[in-house]
């Protein structure tokens, strides 16, 4: 588990169990003490629980809002709204347990079903410093941006109801079985697939899961041929800024451990950012004859997804070449790809957050150091990296891909994925949720 | 008495209420109109995604005045509002048949 790799960890989870009994501060001075819960580290996973979660609302509903046409805002922000709090309860029910509990290869357990079992004194075995609810919540925060994200490929048509069974079947059947692998003691761990922060469990997934949607669900009336120009694109800067703060505890906080790694991941995410919006501007500068908005804040979130996988293995100036990367690779997917390839990505789930994803999760296994994050990458010598982590997209890939496709069917079985024709030319908001913006 | 349509650029309101004002015109209506003459409209490119913009934004400005104002009235909207640039508007005068005050129901040039 890449997550885990902290020598600080490696103890046994009995010892854990027995010294978080006791709350005296000596204890801790002991050599060899056994992991316990410590204030900082709690302290700091709190916080940025408190962060991923701002990511979503308002972040991601401000990013979404402000790129849809004016008759579907309210729409987009009841879909990321409607992922954070079902998505919540869903991963209380049954999402943690399966993806965080046990050690098989394909999928967790059952055993922490509503969080059955959890104490005041239990821990996570990948986070021996911090209580598990805190654990809990934090991983809850990363499942429900993730689902969230999905809804911008089909943003301006999907179903609210449709949407809203999609949330909960996908947490269940895509997401939890993959950050069980990746993160939770699968297979894909125990091959090697290295991913701090979820380039493959977060940014490939929901790109390959948008990408499904929107090819199930269809191109949006008018595409290509009526004017679908954003509302407002300063809602969609505001939002790229909280996404951006927020990333700090996206990242940092998935050492799991106010520590260095910590420090390394936000210095490795922020300028992996920097270099994604500065790409960005400047290839589209060059192409298209402006630098605009929409082109810097995409670069920004190019290069904070594609950081994602490599940050708190990578060293800072290896963020930057990610974030060029990033910059280069996702504009070339968004603008050229897309194209050709005639899907409709609404907002570009797929462009930004797949690619990126993807992207991320094989160039950490160019640059992964040994020092910071004791997997050494294949500029350290260990070639066998990259074909690790490739073999790691191909899974989650296909997983995501399949899934998604199949549970978007069963939904559409029910009921329709799409409004109807007129509806659309209606507008979301009024159509599905009577409200509209004056 | 006379109906003065005036379509003119948005930034040039100011200028033309105040040359209106100082004819003695008191009162005028405004809409915020979209349209387009031979001034040509502009591309909008959003990830690559080209959006041709050929509606501009404009102002529509309705004055009712006595047919003996009417010559005055658009000259001073034509000095007002011209730039000299492709795009400074157009104006139409059409006759009106009747006018009332609500308030005070008086009719025609009275309730102008």
């Amino acid at each position: 588990m890449s997550r885990i790799q902290s020598t600080r960890f490696g103890v046994a989870g009995i010892a854990a169990a027995l010294i978080a009994l006791s709350a005296a501060p000596a204890f801790a001075q002991a050599a060899a003490a056994p992991a316990k819960i410590d204030a900082a580290d709690t302290a700091f996973l709190l916080s940025a629980t408190g962060l991923v979660l701002m990511m979503s609302i308002p972040g991601l509903a401000l990013f979404y809002c402000g790129m849809v046409r004016k008759k579907n805002v309210l729409a987009t922000m009841a879909q990321t709204f409607a992922a954070v709090a079902l998505g919540s309860l869903v991963w209380m029910a049954v999402g943690y347990s399966l993806a965080f509990t046990g050690d098989g290869a394909l999928i967790g357990t059952l055993d922490r079903i509503f969080l059955k079992g959890m104490t005041m004194e239990s821990i996570h075995p990948a986070a021996k410093t911090i209580p598990e609810s805190v654990f809990m919540i934090y991983q809850m925060t990363f499942a429900i941006i993730t689902v969230a994200l999905v809804a911008g490929s089909v943003a301006d048509r999907m179903r609210f109801s449709a949407f809203v069974w999609f949330v909960v079947g996908w947490l269940i059947l895509v997401y939890a079985p993959i950050a069980h692998w990746v993160w939770g003691g699968g297979f894909l761990a125990g091959a090697g697939v290295i991913d701090f922060a979820g380039g493959l469990v977060v940014h490939l997934n929901c790109g390959i899961a948008g990408l499904v949607a929107c090819y199930v669900i269809g191109v949006r009336r008018g595409y290509g041929s009526e004017n679908l120009a954003p509302f407002n694109l300063s809602l969609a800067v505001i939002g790229t800024g909280l996404l951006w703060v927020g990333w700090f505890g996206f990242n940092g906080g998935s050492a799991l451990a106010a520590g260095s790694r910590a420090g390394y991941a936000v210095v490795a995410t922020h300028l992996a950012a920097c270099a994604g919006v500065c790409t960005w501007m400047l290839i589209e500068w060059w192409d298209r004859g402006k630098p605009s908005v929409l082109g810097m804040i995409s670069g920004a979130i190019a290069g904070l997804g594609t950081i994602t996988p490599a940050s708190g293995f990578v060293l800072p100036w290896h963020g930057v070449v990610i974030g060029i990367a990033a910059g280069g690779i996702c504009y070339w997917a968004c603008v050229k790809l897309k194209q050709a390839l005639g899907y409709d990505d609404s907002l570009d789930v797929f462009g930004v957050h797949g690619v990126g994803g993807a992207t991320g999760t094989i160039l950490v296994g160019v640059f992964a150091v040994a020092a910071i994050g004791e997997t050494k990458g294949l500029l350290e010598g260990n070639a066998g990296q990259v074909l690790t982590q490739l073999y790691g997209v191909g899974v989650t890939l296909a997983w995501a891909a399949i899934g998604t496709f199949v549970l978007l069917k069963v939904i559409g079985f029910f009921l329709p994925l799409r409004v109807r024709d007129e509806d659309e030319r209606i507008g979301l908001d009024l159509t599905q949720h009577g409200e509209q913006l004056q | 008495m006379k109906l003065v349509t005036a379509i003119i650029k948005p930034f040039k309101l100011d200028e033309v209420r105040d040359a209106l004002t100082a004819i003695g015109v008191h009162g005028m209506t405004v809409s915020e109109v979209k349209g387009y003459g031979r001034q040509k409209g502009h591309t909008e490119i959003y990830r690559g995604a080209e959006y041709a913009v050929n509606f501009l934004p404009k102002l529509k400005i309705e004055v009712g005045v006595p047919d003996d104002m009417e010559d005055k009235v658009v000259a001073a909207i034509v000095n007002s509002a011209k730039t000299g640039q492709i795009g400074d508007g157009k104006i139409f005068v059409s006759n009106v048949g009747h006018a009332v005050r609500i308030r005070t129901g008086e009719t025609d040039n009275d309730a102008l």
